[in-house]
């Protein structure tokens, strides 16, 4: 995702000379196509993203559409002040992407784990909070971003994840969840770095019968309303996956929907993290799966929630 | 690169200068009074510079709020809305009889600038720290875009304790933002105690030369100074400028002046006679 990301602002950066590039100094050599290009648009901010954050504001509220980069607690926790003050209050359309969701960086320990960040940014106003699926649905949610008057969240994988789309996705839009694979019996809506498992999870089912559908629910804020309904109306199973915790998070965002739409619905699951910090050491594929959020894990527990 | 039309350099009036600064205390004052409001002292210690700013430094139209042209003005100490009102109000930026309001239902006009509310209010502002930011950025929106507007940022001296001001200065001293002044209204108290006892903020000309600023101190009541060095931005030195203006908490009036207690405390009928009494409006 992070190298798609480089190259897609590096072209929307060739497009539109209102596009300026903060980082937190993070990123080495990934924007020199960027810099070279466009030097007097391209800031490294130091290890200082509370100013980062402000100074993207003051651009954005000047005419200008900076994307802030860095490390995902660091462009959110760390500065969320400045979100919700600088970003939002005012409205100002800063796109804030931020690498290495949820365990993506897993091995460097819970101080670069991130997996409260779309609980914190969802509950701010005029923020949009788009966690893309695959390389691809990260160059759409930019584009898409850059063309929004508003403050935008993308909140990216690491580089090197399963390509899940064949190609561009031309009708990419902002809170229109994309339809990977149908099926009839459950449906498996995932945000963000978790649509390969919830992929594995659909073919682990269909060799036990079950035929699951799979959603890329790429926005988690505005949440796509007829994709809930249908699939609430629709389905014996619906299932929630996200790399996040529990708490506050897209399942949440779900579950808060189906209780203020007072939707009837049959069984429904919610895969995430626990209210707990990760502390053993281990890659994301470890943590995955002593979190139970493999994709074989998770079609054990829908088989078992079927039963 | 576009520059506006910018006020010929004529030296600043200091006797009406001197005469606005009373009348805008006057209507701080009469506010406070009226709304019960917190930060009278902070409004009063502040005005001196808001007038040489609104009066004689900054190149605006209060026709034109959006221009992009403009120079901005920043009240990072947003606690001193009264002060920023006011003076907005007394430019035309909205009619006079708008301050009525000021913490009244319903209104504009709230204890802290809004965001995209009320013409002039170029940030929205009242958590510390997030002026100086805000204000590179807009230099930077300024220089990307080949316009040569001056941003000023108004920071108290307590606001200096956040760490935001000093990632933003070094920042700011990095990216030599020659076109950004930060005045500091160098009164030595915040909310509830002298300055320098709580964090420790001495030297503080010393501090901001320190992090790449062309740093002066300067008397924070002389507003004919206060203009000159202001108009004088950028200054030539190619760096950004810091003035660390030396107040007076509640300057104006004898019997605020230096007491803390008025950092929460709305003045009486009979005190805003007093007051208007001194300040040569009675």
């Amino acid at each position: 995702m992070r190298n798609a990301f480089a190259d897609e602002l590096t072209k929307l950066g060739n497009e539109d000379s209102r596009v300026v590039m903060l980082s937190g100094d993070i990123g080495n050599r990934l924007f020199d196509k960027f810099k070279d290009k466009h030097p007097s648009r391209f800031f490294n901010c130091g290890v200082a993203e509370a100013n980062m954050m402000g100074v993207a504001a003051g651009m954005a509220m000047n005419g200008l559409r900076p994307v802030a980069y860095t490390i995902t607690p660091f462009v959110t926790t760390r500065c969320l002040e400045q979100i919700r003050t600088d970003v939002c209050y005012h409205e100002a359309p800063v796109t804030i992407v931020a690498v290495g969701a949820g365990l993506a960086y897993s091995g460097l320990g819970p101080t670069h784990h991130a997996c409260e960040d779309i609980s914190f940014l969802r509950s701010i106003p005029n923020m949009v909070v788009i966690c893309p699926g695959d390389a691809f649905e990260v160059r759409g949610a930019l584009r898409a971003a850059m063309q929004q008057d508003r403050p935008v969240y993308i909140r990216m994988g690491k580089k090197g994840e399963p390509v899940v789309h064949k190609g561009p996705i031309a009708d990419f839009k902002i809170g229109k969840a994309i339809t990977i694979e149908e099926g009839s019996d459950v449906c498996l809506l995932s945000t963000g770095n978790m649509l390969p498992e919830a992929i594995e999870a659909a073919h682990k089912l269909k060799e036990k019968g079950i035929s699951a559908e799979v959603v890329s629910f790429h926005t988690v804020k505005p949440l796509d309303e007829d994709k809930l309904k249908q699939a609430f109306a629709r389905f014996k199973l619906v299932a929630t996956i996200e790399e996040h915790s529990l708490i506050g998070g897209f399942g949440a965002a779900v579950s808060e929907w189906l209780a203020d739409t007072e939707t009837q619905h049959k069984k429904f699951l919610r895969f995430g993290t626990p209210d707990a910090f990760f502390k053993k050491s281990g890659e994301q594929e470890y943590a995955r799966e002593v979190l139970g959020l493999t994709g074989h894990q998770i079609a054990d527990k829908i088989i078992h929630a079927l039963n | 690169m576009n520059v506006a039309v910018r006020s010929t350099a004529n030296a600043p009036d200091a006797a009406a200068l001197k005469a606005q600064a009373a009348r805008l205390r006057g209507k701080i004052i009469e506010m406070s009074h009226k709304a019960q409001a917190a930060h009278l002292a902070s409004s009063l210690s502040c005005a001196d510079v808001l007038t040489a700013a609104y009066w004689h430094v900054l190149n605006i139209d209060p026709g034109k709020p959006a221009d992009p042209l403009r120079d901005r003005f920043i009240l990072s100490k947003g606690h001193a809305a009264a002060a920023l009102f006011a003076t907005l109000a007394m430019k035309g930026y909205f009619p006079i009889e708008e301050l009525d309001t000021y913490c009244q239902d319903g209104g504009r006009l709230a204890e802290h600038p809004p965001a995209n509310l009320l013409p002039g209010v170029e940030a929205a502002t009242g958590s510390l720290g997030h002026g100086l930011p805000l204000g590179c950025g807009m230099a930077l929106a300024g220089r990307i875009k080949g316009e040569s507007f001056r941003v000023f940022a108004l920071l108290s001296d307590g606001e200096n304790n956040e760490g935001s001001v000093w990632e933003a200065a070094m920042f700011a001293a990095a990216q030599k933002l020659e076109n950004v002044c930060v005045v500091v209204d160098y009164n030595k108290w915040q909310a509830t105690a002298r300055s320098n006892e709580t964090l420790m903020l001495a030297p503080l000309r010393d501090k901001w030369a320190a992090f790449g600023w062309d740093a002066h101190e300067i008397d924070g009541h002389d507003v004919g100074a206060l203009a000159e060095a202001m108009q004088n931005i950028p200054n030539g030195s190619g760096k950004p400028v810091a003035l660390i203006a030396h107040t007076v908490k509640g300057k104006g009036v004898s019997f605020m002046e230096d007491d803390n207690n008025w950092h929460y405390r709305a003045p009486t009928a009979e005190e805003v006679v007093k007051a208007n009494k001194e300040l040569g409006l009675a």
